[in-house]
């Protein structure tokens, strides 16, 4: 089934806070039972650069933006046009604000209509024009005052009394400018109860959370208790949220030199028994491909958050691309077999992080979880997530005697690993080749077994159901085929067609490496058209799909570069017009 | 013993490692060693500083799985392996944030950092500096050489300038040495000493200091090579004890240090830095505790 929503777009200069209109709106909608996602989108400047607040707010937990926005209202129109090709008018939308809009949004709207934010603004002492366009927007998609009125009070309650009630009067005089335009009526809000989830009505409770923040969430409940930050966009929230949590947790994060040394620290961190994480993007984690290697050969579990945006080198720091694929897979030099997962939503950020946390520690490896900027810096508002329960749990001797074997050839793959201070347990976690003790070692035979080993441990390992989310019809002939934050336009693609009586099956991969052929396999059963989806320009998740599985079925690639969302009408159309 | 170990999953719940300090026979350098036989040349400084090393260990009285040895590539980094506490034998130039890692969240672990002039100043040079700078309690020992060894003699940023054997550089490097000592105090090292590798008994009382003070720890080794340069068998007759008492003033160590001439034996400098060390303590008990923020 579709779900009904409702796309609005906020745009604005630096400064104007635009952004923060867009926050308060989502988290209204939040109280007033919808739900929804915000994207922001912003040129690279610090301070003073154009930016766009991309809402869609619904009745149900959305994964993606729709193919067009309803109302872009602009609080200034300062180089709006740079975003012309993110935010897709038609004939039924309506641009409003303040001033004249670029003609590239004129032209495409059905309506335009002028609304003084300022003037309106300067006549409410401590007013400020992002206050009225909240109430305007508020007024637009049908949310109640009250629930508006209650976030603008929680925003602005450390600025003050007067600031809050300077917020409320803009608020309602934004609402009041409002009056006269026309009204979208995609959601409803009971009119008995306008604010089911207010603060002191908690049941159904609904989160406003962002990918990155998810992440560091994911990353806590699993059991990381050591964190290595480098900053670098866009994926310093993961790190920033980090930073106050672990030490309540009695963790610590500790801000690295550079990307060299937080790698590194990390490894130290779960070289010393912790289970220890580092986020980065593509520049960081080029630089710490080495010593991921090092992880790899010493069996110290680490797990590195790469949010990906679009490369190659500095590329484009503040938008999404899944083109980190290839690295990560390949990017180690040596035969370095290692795990790579990718979260598929915002709320699945925690799930999968968590997931590869546990499996890190489990498996004694280095993992790369590759999120990406349009998980990481969207905030969506969804149902609380439980903790999915999976802990780390590291494999440590409980009995040490004499000749301990640190990288001991089990059957499993898997060697207990010894704490520091365990009396007995003492090794030398090592880089070069080496013997089951520790000891360097050039002998092919000791380099054959400690190799298969280290391969063992991850393909005999059975990582059950969670390697890919699996949606569909049984009896579908054709399927989607992707993996990471893509799920979201293929999903809501895939539930279009099917509403319309279609039959389709979708397939999303968290699990990259190792690759999972058997299950892959038993997921295709039936299908004979398939279509793989990715965002990037290679198609390097294609040419993956190649190298690790027999597909057996026509298969297309529908790989499309950043920085601009794969839509759901890119999927249906590729999938349309494919015959 | 508290540490990070005891709130996570991944320890197998083992007793806690403070068993036996007391009740240990006493521990002899000997004690120390692990038996692996060093792939360093006859006659190599690294020599003297595994013995100085294991003395020290053993004047200390530390419980072998109560130290961790962390190196990177080169042959001073080799060290790990033949010591029979916990050790690290990492990626070039990298010792010391992954050191830092370890002592962080592990500060019960006495954490001793190996390395070399090319693995410690050249391609570990930024790591260095922010060691210094953030003073985790850590020991950083440097056998300097004044060359790449285990790469068969190249010029490292020690060597002299005039230095004509090696390897790329031919005609020398004709570039100043780097001067390992002033840019630690300038980056904020807290304690600043140098020993000769070629005498373990006098680095033993030097190391052990080092050790035992807070705060991160340089101790400059002069360890000759005697493959790639034997004019350095020389230092052993150069060397001399520091004229002066080691001094707390920075400044005064400066200008002491910016007129060294990578002769002067002993303790150059000791600070009262606060060692950087987050605490460790919980003040929530569950992940749950975190979670209200995201309530809408």
């Amino acid at each position: 089934m579709t779900v009904p929503s409702i796309s609005i777009t906020m745009t604005g200069s630096g400064g104007s806070g635009v952004m923060t209109a867009g926050n308060l709106l989502l988290e209204a909608a939040g109280r007033a039972g919808w739900f929804g996602l915000m994207t922001r989108s912003a040129g690279p400047q610090i301070r003073g650069g154009e930016a766009a607040a991309m809402l869609r707010l619904s009745s149900e937990p959305v994964l993606s933006h729709k193919d067009r926005y309803e109302i872009l209202l602009g609080i200034d129109w300062k180089n709006a046009d740079r975003f012309a090709t993110e935010i897709p008018l038609d004939g039924d939308s309506i641009v409003l604000g303040d001033g004249e809009p670029p003609k590239v949004f004129s032209e495409a709207a059905g309506q335009q209509f002028q609304v003084d934010l300022q003037k309106i603004a300067k006549g409410i002492k401590g007013g400020r024009p992002n206050m009225v366009a909240l109430g305007v927007a508020a007024a637009l998609v049908g949310l109640p005052e009250s629930s508006v009125a209650q976030v603008v009070e929680k925003a602005l309650k450390r600025k003050g009394d007067e600031a809050v009630s300077a917020g409320k009067e803009a608020l309602r005089a934004g609402m009041e400018a409002a009056a006269h335009l026309p009204r979208f009526d995609q959601l409803t809000v009971d009119a008995e109860n306008p604010d089911p989830l207010a603060v002191d009505n908690p049941s159904n409770p609904r989160w406003n959370i962002s990918g990155n923040e998810a992440c560091g969430l994911g990353a806590v409940r699993g059991g990381t208790r050591f964190v290595a930050a480098y900053p670098i966009t866009p994926a310093t929230e993961v790190l920033e949220w980090l930073a106050p949590a672990l030490p309540k947790l009695g963790g610590a994060l500790v801000q690295a030199e550079d990307e060299l040394a937080s790698v590194n620290q990390i490894i130290g961190g779960s070289f010393g028994g912790t289970p220890s994480l580092t986020a980065t993007s593509g520049p960081g984690l080029a630089l710490m491909m080495e010593s991921i290697g090092l992880a790899v050969a010493s069996e110290t579990p680490i797990v590195v958050v790469n949010v990906m945006r679009g490369g190659p080198s500095t590329g484009i720091p503040t938008k999404s691309e899944q083109s980190d694929l290839n690295i990560a897979l390949y990017g180690l030099h040596g035969d370095a077999p290692h795990l790579v997962l990718a979260p598929l939503s915002i709320a699945d950020c925690i799930f999968t992080t968590q997931w590869t946390v546990a499996l890190a520690e489990k498996l004694q490896t280095a993992a790369i979880l590759l999120s990406d900027q349009a998980l990481g810096q969207t905030r969506t508002i969804i149902p609380q997530q439980e903790d999915a329960g999976i802990v780390a749990e590291r494999e440590v001797p409980t009995v040490l005697e004499d000749g301990y074997e640190r990288y001991a050839v089990t059957d499993s793959g898997v060697s207990p690993m010894a704490v520091p201070g365990q009396p007995g347990g003492q090794y030398t976690a090592d880089g070069l080749e080496h013997t089951p003790t520790g000891m360097p070692s050039s002998k092919a035979d000791d380099h054959h077994k400690q190799m298969d080993k280290r391969l063992r441990k991850l393909t005999d390992f059975d990582f059950g159901d969670n390697w890919a989310v699996v949606e569909g019809d049984e009896d579908a002939e054709t399927a989607v085929l992707t993996w990471g934050s893509s799920y979201g336009a293929a999903s809501e693609a895939l539930a279009e067609l099917r509403a319309e009586g279609q039959k389709a099956r979708l397939i999303a991969m968290r699990l990259l490496s190792p690759a999972q052929p058997e299950r892959l396999a038993e997921a295709l059963q039936g299908i004979s058209k398939l279509l793989v989806v990715e965002q990037s320009h290679g198609g390097q998740f294609y040419r993956y799909l190649r190298a690790y599985y027999d597909l057996d079925a026509d298969v297309k690639s529908m790989a499309v570069p950043g920085p601009l969302a794969i839509r759901p009408s890119d999927v249906r159309k590729t999938l349309t017009e494919w015959s | 013993m508290v540490t990070t170990t005891e709130h996570i999953a991944s320890t197998g719940g083992f007793e806690d490692s403070t068993a036996g300090s007391g009740s240990c026979p006493a521990m002899a350098p000997k004690d120390y060693k692990s038996g692996v036989k060093p792939v360093w040349c006859p006659g190599c400084g690294d020599y003297g500083v595994l013995l100085s090393l294991t003395k020290t260990l053993a004047e200390l009285q530390l419980q072998p799985e109560k130290v961790s040895v962390i190196s990177g590539i080169g042959c001073s980094s080799r060290i790990p392996a033949y010591l029979k506490t916990y050790g690290f034998h990492g990626v070039h130039g990298r010792s010391l944030a992954l050191a830092t890692g370890l002592k962080v969240s592990r500060p019960d672990q006495t954490v001793i950092v190996a390395s070399g002039d090319g693995d410690g100043f050249s391609i570990g040079g930024n790591h260095f500096l922010h060691a210094c700078r953030r003073n985790v309690d850590l020991t950083y020992i440097v056998m300097d050489n004044q060359l790449y060894g285990m790469t068969k003699g190249q010029a490292s940023p020690t060597s002299a300038p005039d230095w004509e054997k090696g390897k790329l550089t031919p005609g020398g490097t004709g570039i100043n040495p780097f001067h390992p000592l002033v840019v630690g105090l300038a980056s904020g090292a807290n304690f600043i000493a140098r020993v000769s590798g070629t005498d373990a008994n006098g680095a033993v009382p030097i190391l052990k200091e080092a050790i035992e003070h807070p705060g991160f720890s340089l101790v400059h080794i002069l360890s000759p090579c005697i493959t790639y340069n034997r004019d350095q068998l020389a230092w052993k007759k150069m060397v001399r004890p520091a004229p002066v008492e080691a001094t707390t003033d920075p400044a005064r160590a400066a200008r002491r240090l910016m007129t060294d001439d990578n002769l002067n034996l002993g303790v150059l400098y000791k600070g009262d830095r606060k060692p950087y060390q987050p605490t460790l303590e919980p003040s929530i008990n569950e992940v749950r505790e975190l979670e209200g923020q995201f309530v809408v």
